[in-house]
């Protein structure tokens, strides 16, 4: 396969959580796919969030994390760069607006709706009110979200329901034009209309952006995603194009988790 | 019926402290009555504490009091509330974990020491260093809004460290993921977060402040005049009440119930403020 298609790749990537004794994630070899949604599926505590939180680096708010390895992302001459030789902040806040977040629960900043998608812009160094209000209605719009809140733009978000304010997430995330987004279980906290909803959103977002996503939900997966990985124990156990995965796995333990024999 | 008891109980638990407040007031103004009829709000605008011949009757304003009380609570606050934010900040954010306990354990005990331990370091060790820096003669404004601030502190960085601590680290964390810088942080999400209760225990320190008696008695000076220096001497409501309320008769007496009044008035404007200004929204 062309090197240039991929936008991130983990390779041989170890990590290791302060004063655990042995590392959390093994070896890991994971390409990220542009344009393309990789899910990530296992059981619970098999690594998948631990590798998708290393993608940006938010480790790195906790003292301690070992990283091993390389994690690679594309830069813009087509070459790759490595993550995790990254040390200035200025350097990890660059890379997470490149590398955008979305979380189990949604998170919306305690100010208005407008301002929760604002906000990464503003941080990013966009001053002009025009360009902002443009950006702040596209990603809006990008997130299915402009027709319910475009009348009350300057209201809380804290008053939106779960799904809107997981979709208000979505918004913020994408208003920065990232290259790639990272869902961590972005449905495991809404009801299946919601879900269905930011499902639809996931599909359609890959056309800008390339995803990686973490979740519990198999149907999900197979509904979505590409390309999946199934993980356990903090090994990578196979990799492949979801289809094959969910049809005919090459290995034995990917074809128990999957036909829910463990889990 | 045990429920039935206590809703009742809690129901008179809840009335005995509209009863409290009611008669706290209704006994200040009895006791005030004679003065408030003699001065009236003039009682705001004069300066003059004076007794009369044969201690009988006499001249009695407010002024001087009341804006030391004002002046000594607004400088202890300026000084104290960045710095107790920066506390609370650094304990919640920027310190390293081993460091944390010990320096919230500290500060709670600070929080603990009596006023008159504070009175007493800061007459005999604090006023000196005042006096060396600033001139004057030690005892004044400055000293006693320091350490009426130095008071303060550990109260309300022990609130609002409480408060920030609660922010949840998904949050956090998702500000971090938009490229937020730690200052960003902080400034976008940590402090709107937890503004309720860093509001909450401004107002607290300031009730506290406005009504410190002790240790603000060893050190404003409780002397009857405007102070033109920040180092100069002057009073406060309480110093003067604490000071001369056992000689006071007659008039004299009924003006420091009103000084009280004003006080009690002035520390509930304060808190009402807060909770109907500040508070309302979520």
């Amino acid at each position: 396969m062309n090197e240039k298609k991929y936008i991130m790749r983990a390779e041989d990537f170890s990590f290791t959580y302060p004063g655990a004794p042995a590392p959390t994630l093994k070896s890991i070899n994971l390409p990220i796919e542009k344009n393309k949604i990789t899910a990530l599926i296992g059981p619970s505590g098999c690594g998948k969030s631990t590798l998708l939180r290393a993608f940006n680096r938010i480790h790195d708010l906790y003292p301690g994390m070992k990283y091993e390895g390389k994690i690679l992302l594309a830069n813009k001459d087509g070459g790759m760069d490595n993550i995790l030789e990254l040390k200035k902040e200025r350097d990890l806040v660059r890379l997470r607006q490149r590398v955008g977040m979305i979380f189990q629960k949604p998170t919306p900043f305690p100010m208005s709706i407008y301002d929760n998608v604002a906000y990464g812009l503003k941080l990013s160094g966009v001053k002009s009110k025009s360009e902002l209000d443009g950006r702040v209605e596209t990603a809006l719009k990008g997130a299915a979200l402009w027709s319910e809140v475009k009348d009350r733009l300057k209201d809380s978000a804290m008053g939106m329901s779960g799904g809107q304010q997981q979709r208000l997430c979505i918004a913020r995330a994408v208003a920065l034009k990232p290259d790639v987004l990272l869902f961590d279980e972005p449905t495991s906290a809404l009801d299946p209309i919601s879900t269905g909803a930011i499902e639809e959103l996931v599909s359609e977002l890959k056309k800008e952006v390339s995803i990686a996503i973490v979740t519990h939900n198999m149907q999900q997966a197979s509904r979505l995603s590409d390309y999946t990985a199934f993980m356990y124990l903090g090994d990578l156990i196979e990799f492949n194009k979801t289809k094959k995965i969910f049809m005919n796995p090459d290995e034995k333990l990917t074809e128990d988790y999957i036909t829910g024999r463990f889990g | 019926m045990i429920g039935n008891m206590f809703k009742r109980f809690s129901l008179f638990s809840a009335i005995s402290i509209l009863l409290i407040l009611a008669g706290i007031f209704v006994t200040l103004y009895i006791y005030a009555s004679d003065s408030i009829h003699q001065f009236g709000w003039h009682f705001l605008t004069n300066s003059i504490w004076e007794v009369g011949e044969d201690d009988e009757g006499g001249v009695f304003g407010g002024l001087i009091p009341i804006t030391g009380s004002i002046l000594t609570t607004a400088i202890a606050m300026i000084i104290a509330v960045p710095i107790a934010m920066g506390i609370a900040v650094f304990l919640t954010e920027v310190a390293f974990p081993w460091l944390i306990k010990p320096v919230s354990i500290a500060i709670e005990l600070l929080a603990a020491i009596p006023s008159i331990i504070y009175g007493m370091w800061g007459l005999f060790y604090f006023a000196p260093i005042i006096q060396k820096t600033f001139g004057g003669t030690g005892i004044g404004l400055l000293t006693a809004s320091i350490v009426l601030a130095i008071m303060i502190i550990p109260f309300m960085s022990a609130i609002t460290k409480d408060a920030m601590n609660v922010v949840p680290d998904v949050l956090k964390e998702s500000a971090y993921a938009m490229g937020a810088t730690k200052f960003e942080v902080i400034k976008d999400v940590i402090m709107p977060y937890s503004k309720r209760a860093i509001i909450g225990s401004v107002i607290l320190a300031l009730g506290r402040a406005i009504g410190e008696t002790m240790a603000v008695a060893f050190l404003l000076g409780s002397i009857m005049r405007f102070p033109h220096k920040i180092t100069d001497p002057t009073t406060s409501i309480p110093v003067l009440l604490a000071n001369n309320f056992s000689e006071a008769q007659d008039l004299e007496l009924s003006s420091m119930f009103y000084l009280a009044l004003i006080l009690f008035a002035l520390s509930f404007a304060v808190i009402s403020l807060a909770k109907f200004y500040f508070l309302r929204k979520d």
